[in-house]
Formats: structure tokens, C-alpha cells, sequence
């Protein structure tokens, strides 16, 4: 009889003799036949899958670009952060930013736990020559002499000078004070070196004339890092005029400030996330009259509704991963080797002196998986749905045709 | 053995579109040999040979299958049944648009997970058998009205079922196309394979191999005769 060696015996009522040890190989020819099957019904609809495809490599471009690039700038902060002083102390006069007198630098060394204390100097230039804002800063390490500075190498490319050049500031006497360029800053700390101008403590003088043994702030170095905040109890206790401000706190502020530009971009971003959800939806959710007929033959001619269910899960898992991955590589690529240009204006901000640095590559697996969930499940499970509900219709439609 | 004990089905039960398609048909079916179920259209003909199948349910009855109840069985064990007790060639054979005849011959296979050289093989064997050799890597939508019925023949026979079932299978097919097709249905009964035929095709109910010719009426068996 036909098909009788099939079967083991009519108890076993025509389930299939597959030995055991043949059954991982069965499973895997299974899911082979399962995705060939899946990328033939893919190809036999590429124009819709390609566009659904496109759309979608797009979408996960966006967002992995505006997540790889937060994330490194905030990482490239973090890095650059390590050297700063674990704690700066400034005056405040009436909570305004007010010089601090050296007589404090002695009060703060007084202070238990303080091992180093140094007073800064420094101050904002606006140069209407090319209306942006330098930061300058006083170098004692750097041994300038009175008129030597050196500037950050943004700094530099938007006035067009170099080494050996001479950068004339108008100072607080209305007198132009020229100043000689030695040398230009290293471009690896170009987040914060990119308006930077490094100059002698005479020539600070000469260019803003604060009044004597005054310094714009103070920083400190702790024995304990873990103590930090006890001492800056300390110092508000010595000098109730004082502020301090720890490392942390200047770490959470471009937290903040990398999570609000962040947010602005994902806001954009989200009505499109929303109109390609939408789409996603019809595409994948609304089987065509053809694909549930597909269903209905491949039901009446022996799969399982399991077998649907695997088909389609294949179908969705090829299309939204082949979109993420290829979305994520080019975001990748992007951020880390095409200098971001994309959102690099948004999340870095915007300025005349606009920094050029390359981020160090990195991939945060949980921002990854975060960004997995998000894209690739949902379309996963948009297509699952409608595959399910036609392949529990009866097959019997189909016969009927 | 194939038995239906006061099948009914009712499409759109309680609906002011209700259809009553069969009306407490009672039969057995012997293993072996070819039954034509003979009947105008709307006779009950394909809703009978589709629960026999186990491709639907009967709105009321039983259905067994070599003493095994079928109408109660779990979706998943009624797949199991279909898929290896029984072949189907649909009356618009149903093939699947834009893949190969090879492809389509194989399919009912593929959750099987047959290794892929012993499942080609075969499938090339019966197209061969059927003189479809020449059309392997044709698509379906290419092939003429015999060629399809051909390869939906061979597709419902890649399985090794026991029971082939054939709604109209010259409905589509010119007198040459016709007799070729019921030739081969007759070799298929002669090795030892049921075969329930539907169709109200004259040269169907008097073809030489016929066994057993079942006449409906408006859901009813009126008339069982031997051949």
C-alpha cells in the first residue's frame, strides 16, 4: 500500500518515523526549505519588499546615527573630563561670578583633605573680526613667554592664521595687544580645545587688567576623589561666598546637554518613526488577496499553521534585521569615519568655531539591543499576526476557490 | 477504510445567507480503486471530498479514517493526516504563482524536511513519470491548462499519500487533456492508491477504471453504483 512504510503503525496514528538521532538534521533541512521558500515569496514581491526594505534601512540609519554620536560625545566628554579637576571653587557676589581674592587660595589649603590648591585665570574674548567667543585661559605649565600664546586649531582655521602668526585682541584699554602664535593645540581634545586661547599670566594682564592678586577661580586637587563632596561642605562652610563645583557636576551638566539635543532630534525623528510604523503596519499587516490564497493552498497541502507561523517569522526576521544591520552599519560608518556630518550641527550645537574631532568607534550592546527591540520586533510581530489569522482560516476556502 | 456516519456541513450557519451543503450523508469508502462522486453543480460533490480530506470540519456527524475519528481531532494532528494520508489536485490546481514546477511539486514536502537531494529526486521522478521532465524550471503561470494539471498531480503525490483526491480534474482540460489525465489517475488506483474523483463530466463517471460511481443530489446521496 502507498504510504504505508510511512507510518509505524496504526496507533501511532500517521505521525512520521523519524529516528532521533536524525531529528536536528530534519529540524535544520526544515528551516532551510522554510527560508528558501520565504526569500522565493520575498523575490516574487521585491518591488513592495525592496521599498518596504529602503524605508525601513533608513529609519534605523537616523536613529543609530543621533545614538552612536550622543553616545561618543558624551564618552569623548567623559574621556577629556578625567583630567579635570576633581573640584573648582569660584565667588559669587550677589550669585553672580565675581574675581576670587588670593587670600582665599590660603583659606582652601587650610582645608582638610585639600592637597593642591591653584588659582586661574581666565576669561571670554569676543572677537568681532569673526564673531565668535574664545575661552582664555592662563598656562603657567606651558612657560609662554609675555607674548606668545597658543590656540586651538578651530580657533585658527576660522581666522585663517598659523604659527609664527600674530593674533592681535583689543584690550580693556582700547589698545590692541599683538600676541604671537608658538604653537597650535593638539586636535585629538578639539571638543575643548576648539576655541582655546593658552597665553602668559602678563599677558592676561595686560589684555583684561583685573585688579591685583585676583584670580577667576580656583581648583583643587582632593587625597580622597570619594571625599570630594564632604569638602566642598567644607568650603561653603569656610567661605559662604564661595561655589564649589565637582567633576561629577560638570560631567552630569553635558549629560544634560547631550540629552536634551538628543531629545530634540529623537522628536523629529519620532513622527517619522510614527509614519514608517504606519506603513510597516499596511505592508506587513495587510496580506494581499494572493498571499492569504498562498496560505490557504500551503495549508491544504499539508503545513502546519506552524509552519506558516516559522515561514513568516522568517519573512520578518529577514527583512528588519537585513534593514537593521545594514541601517546600523552605515550609521556606523557614518558617525565614526564620516565625521557625522548628518546631525553633527544638532548634537554638537552650533558655533563659529566649530570643532573637528574624530570620535573614538564604540558600540554600547545595550543601546544596540535597546535599538533592536525597538525597530525589529514590532515589524516581527506585524507580520506574525495577519500570517497567523489566515493560516487558522480553514483551507477548505481555498478548494473552493 | 474511510467512513462518514450522518455528515452534515451548513455554511453561514444562522445567517440569512445559510447553505445546507450536505444532509446527514452516510458512506464507507474501501481502500483501493477509483469513486467518482457524480453530481450537478452545487450537489455537495466538493464539500464532501473536502471533508473527507480533513480540509474542513462537518458542521455535524462522524468522520473516521481506519477506525480513527478525524472530526475531533486537534488542528495539528488533522495537518499530520492531510499531509500524509491524503493528495489533493484542486479544480484550479492551486499551484503557486512565480515558483518553478519543481518548486511547486516539492512544497508539500518542505515541513517534512526530507534531505534536499532525496526530495528533488523524487520530485523529478514523478515529473518525469508524468512527462513533465522538459518543464522542471518552468514557472507554473507558463505551463499550458494539461501541464498544470499534471504538476498538481504530481505535487499531490510527492507525499506517498494513500488517498488522492481530485476535484474536476478535466473540468479545465480538452478531450485529449481529459482522457490523458484519467489514464493516469487509473494507473495511480491500479497500484494500489484510493482515488476520489469529483466531477460531472460524462466521459469522468464512464472512464474504464472507475469502481464505483456515487450520484448527489442537493446535499443527498441519491444514487451508489459498482463498476
Amino acid at each position: 500500500m502507498p504510504g504505508a512504510s510511512r507510518y509505524r503503525d496504526c496507533d501511532t496514528v500517521l505521525l512520521p518515523a523519524f529516528p532521533d538521532q536524525n531529528e536536528m538534521r530534519t529540524w535544520l533541512e526544515r528551516q532551510n526549505y522554510l527560508i528558501d521558500y520565504t526569500l522565493a515569496a520575498l523575490l516574487r514581491r521585491k518591488t513592495r519588499n525592496l521599498g518596504l526594505l529602503l524605508v525601513y534601512t533608513l529609519l534605523v540609519f537616523l536613529f543609530a546615527s543621533v545614538l552612536l554620536l550622543s553616545q561618543g560625545l558624551r564618552r569623548e566628554a567623559a574621556t577629556l573630563m578625567q583630567d579635570a579637576p576633581e573640584l573648582i571653587v569660584q565667588k559669587l557676589n550677589a550669585g553672580r561670578h565675581d574675581l576670587l581674592p588670593a587670600a582665599w587660595l590660603d583659606t582652601l589649603r587650610g582645608i582638610r583633605g585639600v592637597s593642591a590648591v591653584r588659582g586661574r585665570l581666565w576669561g571670554y574674548y569676543y572677537d568681532p573680526a569673526v564673531k565668535a567667543n574664545y575661552t582664555l585661559m592662563v598656562a603657567p605649565e606651558r612657560g609662554l613667554t609675555a607674548d606668545a600664546i597658543m590656540v586651538g586649531a578651530t580657533l585658527a582655521r576660522v581666522r585663517e592664521v598659523g604659527v609664527g602668526d600674530y593674533l592681535s585682541l583689543r584690550a580693556a584699554n582700547g589698545q590692541p595687544l599683538p600676541l604671537k602664535i608658538t604653537a597650535l593645540l593638539d586636535s585629538t581634545s578639539e571638543l575643548l580645545s576648539a576655541d582655546l586661547l593658552l597665553l602668559s599670566e602678563s599677558a592676561f594682564h595686560q589684555l583684561f587688567q583685573p585688579p591685583a592678586d585676583t584670580y577667576t577661580d580656583a581648583v583643587l586637587t582632593v587625597r580622597n576623589p570619594r571625599e570630594a563632596r564632604t569638602i566642598a561642605g567644607k568650603i561653603t562652610l569656610a567661605l559662604p561666598a564661595s561655589r564649589p563645583i565637582l567633576r561629577a557636576e560638570i560631567l552630569r551638566t553635558y549629560d544634560a546637554l547631550f540629552n536634551w539635543r538628543e531629545g530634540i532630534v529623537f522628536l523629529t525623528l519620532g513622527t517619522l518613526l510614527l509614519a514608517f510604523l504606519i506603513l510597516a503596519w499596511d505592508k506587513a499587516a495587510g496580506l494581499s488577496a494572493e498571499e492569504k490564497r498562498e496560505i490557504g493552498i500551503l495549508k491544504a497541502i499539508g503545513w502546519e499553521t506552524g509552519d506558516i507561523l516559522r515561514m513568516k517569522l522568517w519573512e520578518g526576521t529577514l527583512i528588519s534585521l537585513t534593514a537593521f544591520l545594514t541601517g546600523y552599519a552605515l550609521a556606523y560608518v557614518q558617525v565614526f569615519y564620516g565625521g557625522a556630518r548628518l546631525f553633527a550641527p544638532v548634537l554638537k550645537g552650533w558655533a563659529v568655531l566649530y570643532p573637528e574631532f574624530r570620535l573614538t568607534p564604540a558600540v554600547d550592546l545595550q543601546q544596540l539591543l535597546v535599538l533592536l527591540a525597538v525597530t525589529v520586533l514590532p515589524y516581527i510581530v506585524a507580520t506574525l499576526i495577519p500570517g497567523w489569522r489566515a493560516a487558522i482560516a480553514d483551507p477548505d476556502a481555498v478548494m473552493r476557490g | 477504510m474511510i467512513e462518514l456516519s450522518a455528515v452534515s456541513k451548513i455554511f453561514h450557519q444562522g445567517q440569512p445567507n445559510e447553505c445546507r451543503a450536505l444532509c446527514a450523508v452516510s458512506l464507507t469508502l474501501q481502500r483501493g480503486g477509483m469513486t467518482v462522486f457524480k453530481g450537478p453543480s452545487g450537489s455537495g460533490k466538493t464539500t464532501l471530498l473536502t471533508l473527507v480530506g480533513a480540509l474542513a470540519r462537518p458542521t455535524s456527524g462522524r468522520i473516521s479514517l481506519d477506525g480513527r475519528l478525524l472530526s475531533n481531532l486537534p488542528e495539528r494532528f488533522l495537518t499530520e493526516v492531510r499531509r500524509h494520508t491524503f493528495g489533493f489536485v484542486f479544480q484550479q490546481f492551486n499551484l503557486i504563482r512565480g515558483l518553478s514546477v519543481l518548486e511547486n511539486v516539492m512544497l508539500p514536502a518542505y515541513p517534512l524536511g526530507r534531505p534536499h537531494r532525496e526530495l528533488t529526486q523524487a520530485a523529478q521522478a514523478l515529473l518525469e513519470r508524468f512527462g513533465l521532465d522538459g518543464k522542471t524550471a518552468s514557472r507554473v503561470e507558463w505551463l499550458s491548462g494539461g501541464e498544470a494539471q499534471r504538476t498538481a498531480l504530481a505535487r499531490a503525490l510527492i507525499n506517498d499519500p494513500a488517498v488522492l483526491i481530485a476535484d474536476e480534474p478535466t473540468a479545465n482540460l480538452d478531450s485529449a487533456l481529459s482522457g490523458e489525465v484519467l489514464a493516469l489517475l487509473g494507473e495511480l488506483a491500479a497500484q494500489g492508491r484510493t482515488v476520489l474523483i469529483s466531477s460531472h463530466d460524462p466521459r469522468v463517471c464512464s472512464a474504464a477504471p472507475v469502481t464505483r460511481l456515487i450520484e448527489l443530489h442537493d446535499g443527498h446521496i441519491v444514487g451508489d453504483y459498482a463498476c
